[in-house]
């Protein structure tokens, strides 16, 4: 059958690798903000906001790493935004995070047009090529889906140990555990809980961006303006899925860029010609929806998730 | 210095949200504007000019204020009762297609019974599409932030596919595209020769009875309180789930009313184009207006006449139309921060 | 104040401390001292301020005048992190612990830079068992926080006092969720500690344990310090009066005997929520014109039974009867029509609507019923009714638009009181009714459940303190891990047995063990 056919091609799975790296980043960060107690909502327009910003910085003469860097400040700087109206400001996180979201995207979309204006299509620029990991990428069938992949791929997946790592065994990780669960607990043993949301806030924000930029910068070589088109709100999807543990989250990511590379190789089989492509679309969309119900006894959710800590309120 | 709750703010406390929103907005406007090579005070001229400067204006203005209004409202009420409907996108195109499929010529029955027709069977294909998510939050504890934007995302490919197949215009040019609507499924203008529809009409009656239901009906008494204390409200007796329903079939058919309006006021077919985000816009017109139902009518003329002046300014100086987005995003932010200086005063100790 | 030269070091002085809470005074000009191993006990009614002055001492709050010593060093104001360093240590009466943390992990977090690398899980391991073992804190380092009992919390938050050398450990109302037994253990722990040379501020309102553990007592009224004694030369009943200022009013609620069962259950069990357990096989009868006191240690099913009775959860076995007939669909509502008025625990959270006004929170549970016909809500009838529950218990505010936030606890509760009491419920569930309101506002609300029950209402009253459960109840259950133990008649039974049976001694054995509460099988 057509399906095992593509199933047990390296390239299906590479692509499926590919397309995972920039939801890892993303669901990375959003787990990172979301342990510590805020909902990030802005999530989608960081994205956009990464995914431009990275890419014109590329353009403009910077090397790609640099673009990168570009990246994370964008999406550091809206996560500072947010972060100061939903931390020491309390305010809704909900409409925060709506709001950044449409201004990094507004803004996003203005500044292209103020710094590209007679444009038809989007200036290419050299991305990030393939790089073969030495040895590894001689495997049959692991090497090619998994070892010939873009410097940007192989750092999504080192994010992942790294962030277990600090999360589960440095004192920040369990400072930033305990703020996400019980921030009183955290203030009273001396800790800042403002610094610990704000600072999981803005480098949670940073990695979302990068997850952008990927798209622009190793995925593609361009950018477009439905570019991100609510991997964003799939990311928010995947952090409870993954149960907010940074692993089970990757695991998520992958399963869910599986369905994915796998619904574009079908629309071109012989289902493809029976079925709209409309449909084969709108899967991703609707698996993450069908995570989110399997999920949904949520024992896992950080207690104090949206819930603004006032110290020293009577 | 610390904050201090205050007890009954005054009135000129409660004014300043939107006022500051509206100023901060256009300070921030100033600043891109700038950037982008415009001279400011021209920008602002131009927009003021493109919204109200002309009679043309002026009903483009109420024009693109009416789907807003209908949005607005549906976000208003749906966040009163801290129900997060970010999917009033979908619901109007819920609206929209059950307008195309039943006013091309499928019944025919005279205007006065058509259009009523048409009118309810889009609030229920509205409703219909926020019932789900509403469900699966009171079943099964499902954020509904998430579902409703992913749904977004599904209908909208849904509609594409139905305009490119079964609802596709055999008299249509190639680009998706319903077909036209019967005369009897049109909502008629409102002075013959203007270009504006009872569809603005429709949506100051929703905005009158919204009110009404708020203040003085027991559901609204129980969106209320179930907005404001969920644990509250199911202590003293209030169904919780059942008025979490209500709300959603209430928010949903409202912005079902959306897609009504547009394609049988204005557009008189349905185009994938249909509406530029008038479901997220809703969320900002019912941020500035506090989640009042009136102020949202002033809230929505508002922004409508920001997007249509920003157009107009657009076309004459350059500047890019994504400055109106700009604003409304920043007086978002704006207002809600300002909403602190309501609740809270400095005191220096 | 007596210091006389020569004796231990002051390690610990409080000057002229004043804070304000916008127009509330809570603490005006006070002053204390305290030696080292020394025993200071903290004395006041709610509301006196005892807390609010841990809390300065703590950090977290600033006062607005006054200042802090700590080993003879000024202490920078508004800052745990100082204040922990210094060698304070804070027992809350509202524990601070991280749920999903270890136990270990709780008394380690804030302990190491942020920058470190590495936790160091080995080291702190052992420091901890250590330390518990020094000052008989038994606790298993490994366990989760959330599973473990109420009293095992308490032994972590006094370990994470422990672990960061505290030398000063103040406690607030530690007794207020411990069994007898348990405080005794408690006592035990800190005599070791003063033995080691800390000292302690505990701060209570119970004064028997004041007695048996300070050395000197200071009393707080209305935030002033009205009163220092050393504790061999004072008596309870002289504390007392100082508490109080003036002879305390003997409210004698007389016991009376029993009328018709309004309220039964029969083997009732529900399912457990959580960590939190379900009643199991709980026989309970309410009868009329008596005060039923459910007595028990917070978190062994008091939730359950107030949850059931109110409507919130349904049986899952066994028989509920309401006025001798059985109850079939169960809802909050379903209570309200059945005829039981309920005052829940948690006035701010369950019981108003912060941001409604009085008249809103007034018909909250009658709106329909009384105030509205065909949907359409009478708001001028709601608001008489909200000023004749104003005038009538006494509840002092603008008036009934007013939002019920800025009212002071003692006042929403007379309100929440008055909207329960006018519909002349026959059951009044009373679930910690006095929990944090002043005497007069106290003694208010047991007159008032008595004057009901002398109406012929059945009174089903939940209390964490055991001292109201006897003063105010005919006929006394106690709650231990969602059983319920037989009546005892008030006068029969001794504060020894019941506390015995608040450890859970003289239950039947149960069949699973004690984590994660009982499952039955449906």
């Amino acid at each position: 059958m057509e399906i095992f056919d593509i199933l047990a091609s390296a390239a299906f799975w590479a692509a499926a690798i590919r397309i995972a790296s920039p939801l890892i980043f993303a669901t990375m960060g959003e787990l990172i903000c979301e342990r510590a107690g805020v909902l990030n909502l802005g999530i989608e327009g960081i994205m956009v906001a990464g995914a431009f910003a990275g890419w014109i910085a590329v353009w403009a003469g910077l090397p790609l790493w640099g673009g990168v860097a570009v990246a994370f400040a964008a999406g550091a700087a809206f996560g500072l935004l947010h972060g100061v109206l939903s931390v020491p400001f309390g305010l809704s996180q909900h409409v925060v995070g709506i709001g950044i979201t449409l201004l990094a995207t507004s803004l996003t979309f203005y500044t292209y047009r103020v710094v590209l204006p007679e444009v038809s299509s989007p200036p290419k620029i050299v991305a990030f090529a393939p790089w073969p990991v030495p040895g590894l990428s001689q495997i049959p069938l692991l090497g090619p889906a998994l070892f010939t992949q873009t410097p940007l791929t192989y750092l999504a997946f080192g994010l992942v140990g790294l962030v277990s790592l600090v999360l589960y065994r440095t004192p920040l990780g369990l400072a930033l555990r305990a703020a996400g669960e019980a921030p009183a607990a955290v203030a009273a043993q001396g800790l800042s809980v403002t610094g610990l949301r704000l600072g999981a806030v803005v480098v949670g924000s940073g990695l979302m961006a990068v997850g952008g930029a990927f798209l622009t910068l190793s995925a593609f070589d361009s950018f477009f303006f439905d570019m991100v088109n609510g991997r964003g709100w799939i990311a928010i999807a995947l952090v409870v899925f993954g149960a907010w543990r940074p692993g089970k989250a990757m695991l998520g990511a992958i399963l869910f860029a599986a369905f994915d590379a796998l619904q574009i190789r079908l629309q071109q089989t012989a289902l493809g010609a029976l079925v709209p492509y409309q449909v084969f679309l709108m899967l991703p969309y609707a698996l993450s929806i069908l995570a989110l119900v399997a999920m949904s006894r949520r024992a896992e959710v950080p207690a104090a998730l949206m819930v603004p800590f006032n110290k020293g309120e009577r | 210095m610390r904050l201090e709750p205050i007890a009954a703010p005054s009135l000129a406390r409660r004014i300043l949200p939107p006022a500051l929103a509206i100023l901060g907005a256009f300070v921030v406007a100033a600043v891109l504007a700038r950037l982008a090579g415009g001279a400011p005070f021209a920008v602002f001229s131009g927009i003021v000019t493109g919204a109200v400067g002309s009679k043309f204006a002026a009903l483009e203005t109420l024009n693109r204020a009416t789907p807003l209004i209908f949005t607005g409202l549906a976000v208003a009420v749906a966040f009163r009762a801290k129900l997060w409907n970010i999917g009033a996108e979908a619901q109007l195109y819920a609206g929209a297609l059950v307008t195309a499929v039943l006013g091309t010529g499928a019944l025919p029955l005279p205007a006065p019974l058509l259009l009523p027709l048409i009118c309810a069977v889009a609030m229920l294909a509205g409703a219909a599409l926020l019932f789900g998510p509403a469900v699966l939050k009171t079943r099964l504890g499902v954020d509904e932030v998430v579902t409703t934007l992913l749904l977004n995302f599904i209908f909208l490919l849904f509609v594409s596919y139905l305009l490119e197949g079964p609802l596709k215009d055999p008299m249509g040019m190639g680009w998706p595209k319903s077909a036209r609507l019967v005369p009897e499924a049109r909502l008629p203008r409102i002075v013959e020769g203007l270009r504006l529809h009872w569809g603005f009409v429709l949506a100051l009656i929703a905005a009158a009875l919204v009110w009404v239901i708020n203040a003085r009906t027991t559901l609204g008494f129980e969106m209320r309180a179930v907005g404001a204390n969920r644990e509250a409200a199911r202590f003293a007796g209030i169904p919780v789930t059942a008025v979490t329903l209500k709300t959603a079939l209430l928010s949903g058919g409202l912005a079902g009313l959306a897609g009504f309006s547009e394609v049988s006021g204005l557009k008189g077919a349905l185009t994938l184009d249909l509406s530029p985000g008038y479901g997220y816009s809703g969320i900002v017109v019912a941020m500035l207006a506090l989640l009042h139902p009136l102020g949202v009518v002033a809230a929505a003329l508002f922004v409508a006449a920001i997007f249509v002046g920003a157009d107009a300014m657009s076309r004459a100086q350059g500047v890019p139309t994504y400055l109106a987005d700009i604003m409304l995003a920043a007086a978002l932010l704006f207002m809600v921060l300002a909403i602190l200086l309501t609740k809270f005063r400095v005191v220096r100790d | 104040m007596a210091q006389e030269a020569g004796a231990q070091p002051v390690v610990l002085r409080l000057s002229e401390i004043s804070k304000s809470f916008g127009a509330l005074k809570a603490l005006d000009g006070v002053s204390l001292s305290l030696a080292r191993g020394e025993v200071l006990a903290l004395l006041g009614e709610n509301g006196a301020g005892k807390t609010t002055l841990m809390n300065v001492l703590f950090g977290q709050y600033t006062a607005d005048r006054g200042s802090v010593e700590v080993m003879g060093r000024a202490l920078p104001p508004g800052a745990p992190r100082a204040a922990l360093a210094a060698g304070v240590g804070m027992v809350h009466q509202h524990f601070t612990l991280a749920g999903n943390l270890s136990v270990w992990e709780n008394i380690v977090l804030g302990t190491q830079s942020l920058w470190r690398g590495r936790i160091g899980a080995r080291a702190a391991r052992a420091r901890i068992a250590d330390l518990a073992a020094r000052f008989h804190l038994a606790v298993d380092p490994e366990a989760k926080v959330g599973r473990l009992s109420v009293g095992e919390r308490q032994r972590v938050e006094i370990l994470k006092a422990l672990y960061r050398d505290a030398r000063i450990l103040i406690l607030d109302e530690p007794t207020a969720v411990l069994t007898p037994q348990e405080s005794d253990a408690l006592f035990a722990t800190l005599r070791e500690a003063v033995g080691q040379g800390l000292s302690v501020v505990f701060i209570s309102h119970k004064l028997h344990e004041v007695m048996a553990i300070a050395d000197r007592v200071v009393v707080l009224r209305h935030g002033r310090m009205v009163a220092e004694r050393a504790a061999a030369e004072t008596s309870a009943p002289e504390l007392a009066a100082l508490m109080v200022g003036g002879a305390l009013p003997e409210s004698e609620i007389a016991p009376r005997p029993a009328g018709p069962a309004l309220l039964r259950l029969s083997q009732v069990s529900t399912r457990p929520e959580g960590r939190a357990p379900g009643l199991r096989e709980v026989t309970l009868s309410l009868h009329a014109g008596q005060i039923t006191g459910l007595a028990g240690v917070s978190g062994n099913g008091q939730r359950a039974l107030s949850d059931l009775v109110s409507g919130l959860v349904a049986p899952s076995l066994g028989g509920f009867e309401i006025g001798g007939v059985p109850v079939s669909r169960w809802s909050p509502r379903a209570a309200i029509a059945r005829g039981i008025g309920r005052i829940p625990e948690d006035r701010h959270r369950t019981g108003t609507i912060a941001d409604f006004d009085l008249t809103e929170n007034a018909v909250l549970e009658t709106y329909a019923r009384d105030f509205a016909r065909h949907g359409w809500l009478d708001w001028r009838a709601a608001r008489a009714h909200a000023e004749a529950l104003i005038r009538g218990y006494d509840v002092r505010c603008p008036g009934p638009g007013t939002r019920i936030r800025l009212l002071s606890g003692g006042n929403m509760q007379k309100l929440i009181l008055g909207r329960v009491l006018e519909t002349g419920p026959r059951i009044i569930l009373a679930n910690q009714p006095v929990r944090g309101l002043d005497i007069g506002a106290v003694t208010y609300v047991h007159n008032r459940l008595a004057a009901a029950r002398d109406g012929g209402a059945a009174v089903l009253l939940i209390s964490e303190d055991l001292d109201e459960v006897m003063k105010l109840s005919d006929v006394i259950h106690v709650i231990s891990e969602g059983r319920l133990s037989p009546p005892f008649a008030r006068g029969a039974v001794s504060v020894a047995t019941l506390g015995e049976w608040m450890a859970g001694a003289h239950f039947a054995p149960a069949a699973a063990g004690k984590t994660g509460g009982a499952h039955h099988a449906a």
